[in-house]
């Protein structure tokens, strides 16, 4: 027994004695793959400890690309091949919904699972979202519920909006994150119908017509924006935004669908300053 | 003849503020102390009859540090937009008080090439209202060369023509120490001037400094009404200097800085708080080089620093910041050779130029960002050139060949910018060159008693900053918002122009002609698709190449001497543009004159003009221009020289506008009115 703990003791030393000397010149064994991002929840259970990392600070309402890792507690290490999937709840206190999300794949580095979810509201004092992760890890099936703190954006400016649409489907339209430029942006979009209170799937070939404007610049808009088209390889509806200058956009829009009916949104005129479907963005 | 001198409280002499009042007496007490003095009389005075000369250009005399000067001048130390107003062919556009834009054939600035003594600087205001010339002052120079159509290609590629403001330098005259001190004042706008200029000149060394600061308040126009925001103050300091290494060699250097602050803008929606340039250049003259003479060489840079700004407008739809810079770089080499018929000059110059502008407004809604963006997109041009000219002497008559080759770079230096205008511009590349020609011949025949100079030239531009990468910049002449394209071809003008005279002993006349036929003529077109940046404009402006333009300047004068000290002179204008449907041209003047008589006897002078223009029947609603009445105004001044042993005192007075017209000219931007009834008095005093 002595001579095990001796061992241990001598593995715990070097493991501390290299990470002490991560900073020399010679490869690092254990590079955090996701150091670029912002670990948003940690948490224990069944031997495991689940992180989840994001390019955000926290959660937060509209799209959030999300990725897990699951550490074996035991061996201290980051387990490869697990097969995860996913449901997000908002528990209301009239009722339960869950909200678009992706299946969640292996991203590049195999201990690494990539998805995102799109939160169409934030949580409260009484409602509140969770996130239960199922996953299987040599053929033994586990599964863990957290809660979430889902905020809105720092800005508090609007990236998803969800809406029944003239053809009676509920919808969920969420923007793509952007970083926004004095110029032509690549600008995209998802588009999701609510099938029911838990199923959403991808609604394609509709097209959002796009009418950026500045409310404080006496509704100046810009030229050269393309509607946002379906794009079946990236599943996303992709489109340019055109913008003049730095400061508060409002991106009026317009859903319409195969047969260029308006499904939701209204023209910008001189006297209808703005579309009942848009997004923000402050820059 | 009654006035209705002191009708109105506020612009009037009879009831003074404080300060005025201390200043007027002040004033009053050095003529008077000036009077007693021994009044020498008999100062010779040659006025050179200006001679027929093969270039049609017009000379005007500054020089407001010399007696002479100063007697043939009406208003001595009035601002150099006023010297230039009295230019045949140049008309100011008015914005405010201060900083006057100069015409030129019914031409604006990125038409002409506008240089202080031959250098190339560049206003950094997007909005036009730091014109070159209101970054000097007459204490600095001697004459303006103005120069029409492309016989103003010696300094740069024009298509109007060129304005030269050739600085004051004592060029090493021998004259030892010399000193002035100047001031002047208005009472309509309560103008104060306060100049003092010291010259040192010795036969191998000069050096001349002067400074200069006016300070005016809101002005009135001929109905009693304070025309709010068109005060100003600016104060200039200019130093040249010259070293003659040896017999053949001299060097040069100059230095002018000059800084406005406060300037209102009565007919803009901003003002500006700072308006600043260093203008400085080095020198080195030679005067023989092989078979060539002349040889003359500079390099200079100077940097202007404009800041528009709107924290005194009681009410804006939005508070915004509009600082904007430019900066040059150049240099110019000249040589000339003179044989018997020949006289040849040869120029090689170029310059650098950054032109950066930027806008950033404050929504009224705290919380919200501000918004930025890039109204010149730190524009470099780089345009080198070579000028040659040959005067070639024929019998009884002459001709004039000149040529100007030049290429041009121009680049977006901003990354910000340049993706600004690829919203607009999707391929637009980076970096675009523009190659740049003109060619003129000028002929001048005598056939006695008649002097008959023709010519026909050709020449183009490449596209101004603005026109060529603007970014929303607002017109509030016609209320849109301009965008620049870089696509532009150049503009070109083909030109001819004529004149005969006929000079008597005492009397002289000349009907002078010209034409431009202007192809790509670059003009803001409405384009209806693009939504307007500025609150309350009507839209958006592209510029664009019109197929083509035309414009058209005919006049005729007159100078009699009625006696050896009383002249007559007067001039009538016509003027016409018109593009290829035939739609009327902006800002073309009405028909114009001008009639005077001058009196001037030994050491007193006098002069009373009349001045005025028709109404203007040909002008263009498109392009924001509404009918400019007619009008008619005189002036009244009177001046006197007095001595006190070898230094002088001179004294000027006049009335302008003497019966309170209320008017404006098509060159007053939004119908601002001009200046009511102003007494001003101008005194120096010259230490020999």
């Amino acid at each position: 027994m002595k001579t095990i703990k001796l061992v241990i003791a001598a593995i715990i030393f070097s493991i501390g004695f290299s990470s002490c000397t991560k900073d020399d010149d010679s490869p690092i064994v254990e590079e955090n793959p996701l150091a670029d991002y912002k670990m948003v929840s940690s948490l224990k259970a069944n031997a495991h400890t689940i992180e989840v990392y994001s390019e955000q600070e926290q959660y937060i309402i509209g799209y959030n690309e999300l990725f897990i890792r699951i550490k074996d507690d035991a061996s201290d290490s980051y387990i490869s091949n697990a097969e995860i999937s996913w449901t997000p709840l908002m528990h209301m206190s009239q009722m339960k919904h869950s909200c678009p999300k992706s299946a969640i794949v292996e991203d590049g580095d195999e201990s690494v699972y990539k998805g995102f979810v799109i939160f169409q509201m934030p949580g409260n004092d009484d409602e509140y979202w969770d996130l239960t992760l199922d996953y299987t890890i040599d053929g033994v099936a586990y599964s863990v519920t957290q809660l979430l703190d889902v905020k809105a954006p720092a800005d508090n400016k609007r990236r998803v909006t969800v809406f029944t649409g003239s053809d009676d489907v509920r919808y969920v339209l969420a923007m793509m994150p952007l970083t926004p430029e004095v110029a032509i942006n690549d600008f995209s979009a998802m588009l999701f119908k609510m099938e029911n209170m838990m199923t959403f799937s991808l609604a394609e070939n509709y097209e959002v017509a796009l009418d950026p404007r500045m409310p404080s610049m006496g509704n100046h808009s810009s030229p050269n924006n393309v509607n946002l088209v379906y794009d079946a390889e990236s599943k996303m509806y992709m489109g340019k935004l055109s913008l003049t200058m730095t400061g508060y956009w409002k991106i009026n829009m317009k859903l319409l669908n195969e047969s260029n009916e308006v499904i939701k949104g209204e023209d910008v005129t001189d006297e209808n300053t703005e579309s009942s479907l848009f997004f923000e963005l402050e820059f | 003849m009654k006035t209705n001198l002191g009708i109105r409280p506020k612009s009037l002499w009879l009831t003074f503020g404080n300060n005025r009042c201390v200043y007027v007496l002040a004033m009053l007490f050095f003529l008077f102390f000036s009077k007693n003095l021994d009044a020498q009389e008999g100062i010779v005075e040659k006025i050179e009859d200006s001679i027929l000369h093969i270039n049609l250009d017009e000379v005007v005399l500054i020089s407001s540090r010399k007696a002479l000067g100063h007697q043939k001048q009406t208003k001595p130390l009035s601002s150099l937009d006023e010297y230039l107003e009295s230019a045949q062919k140049v008309n100011m556009v008015k914005r405010g008080a201060y900083a006057w834009e100069p015409t030129l054939n019914n031409m604006f600035s990125e038409r002409l090439s506008v240089t202080i003594d031959g250098m190339r600087i560049f206003g950094a205001c997007t909005d036009k209202m730091d014109p070159i010339t209101s970054y000097v002052d007459v204490s600095n120079l001697s004459k303006a060369h103005v120069v029409s159509g492309q016989q103003g290609a010696e300094h740069g590629t024009t298509i109007g023509g060129a304005m030269d403001l050739e600085l004051h330098k004592s060029n090493f005259a021998n004259t030892g120490l010399k000193g002035s001190l100047e001031s002047g004042f208005e009472t309509n706008n309560e103008l104060r001037i306060v100049g003092a200029a010291l010259d040192y000149s010795s036969d191998k060394f000069y050096v001349d400094g002067d400074i200069i600061y006016r300070k005016a308040e809101n002005y009135f126009d001929g109905k009693g009404n304070e025309v709010g925001f068109s005060q100003y103050g600016k104060y200039n300091f200019s130093a040249n200097g010259g070293y003659k290494v040896n017999d053949g060699n001299k060097l040069t250097a100059t230095l002018i800085f000059d800084e406005a602050r406060d300037v209102g803008y009565s007919a803009l929606p901003m003002d500006v708080s700072l308006a600043r340039a260093l203008i400085t250049s080095v020198g080195f003259e030679q005067d023989k080089l092989g078979t060539f003479s002349d040889w003359k060489s500079k390099l200079y840079f100077n940097k202007v620093t404009h800041v528009m700004d709107d924290s005194k407008r009681p009410d804006v739809p939005i508070r915004m910041d509009m600082p904007g810079w430019s900066d040059t770089y150049g240099f110019l080499s000249q040589l000339k050779k003179i044989t018997d018929k020949h006289n040849f000059l040869l120029k090689w110059d170029g310059f650098y130029n950054k032109s950066l502008a930027e806008m950033t407004m404050y929504p009224n809604n705290p919380n919200e960002s501000p918004m930025f963006m890039l109204t010149w997109p730190d524009v470099r041009t780089l345009n080198t050139g070579f000028y040659a000219q040959d005067q070639i002497d024929f019998k009884g008559s002459s001709l004039k060949l000149s040529t100007r080759i030049a290429i041009q770079n121009n680049k977006v230096a901003d990354e910000l910018g340049l993706n600004s205008l690829r919203i607009f511009y999707s391929d637009l590349e980076q970096s675009q060159n523009h190659f740049l020609k003109s060619v003129s011949a000028q002929y001048l025949k005598h056939l006695e008693p008649f002097h008959i100079n023709l010519g026909i030239s050709y020449g183009d531009r490449a596209p101004s900053v603005s026109e060529g990468y603007g970014f929303f910049l607002f017109n509030s002449f016609d209320n849109y918002d301009y965008i620049g394209n870089p696509g532009l071809k150049n503009e070109k003008s083909f030109e001819g122009n004529a004149k005969i005279s006929l000079q008597r002993a005492k009397f002289k006349t000349s009907l002078e002609g010209n034409i431009f036929h202007i192809s790509d003529y670059i003009i803001g077109e409405v384009d209806p698709m693009l939504s307007a940046m500025t609150i309350g404009a009507e839209g958006v402006k592209v510029y664009s190449g019109l197929k083509y333009a035309d414009l058209v300047n005919v006049s005729w004068d007159m100078e009699y001497s009625i006696l050896p000290e009383l002249k007559w002179s007067g001039i009538v204008s016509y003027h016409r543009g018109t593009d290829n449907d035939h739609r009327n041209l902006p800002f073309i003047s009405p028909v114009a004159y001008r009639s005077g008589l001058t009196y001037k006897k030994e050491t007193f002078s006098g002069t009373m003009t009349m001045k005025g223009a028709g109404k203007q029947s040909n002008f263009n609603g498109v392009f924001g221009e509404d009918q400019t009445q007619a009008y008619t105004v005189f002036s009244l001044t009177f001046g006197k020289t007095f001595y006190l042993s070898n230094d002088w005192v001179y004294a000027k007075v006049g009335l302008e506008n003497i019966f309170d017209e209320y008017y404006s000219t098509y060159t007053d931007w939004n119908n601002i009115p001009r200046m009511g009834r102003n007494f001003f008095l101008s005194l120096s005093y010259s230490i020999n």
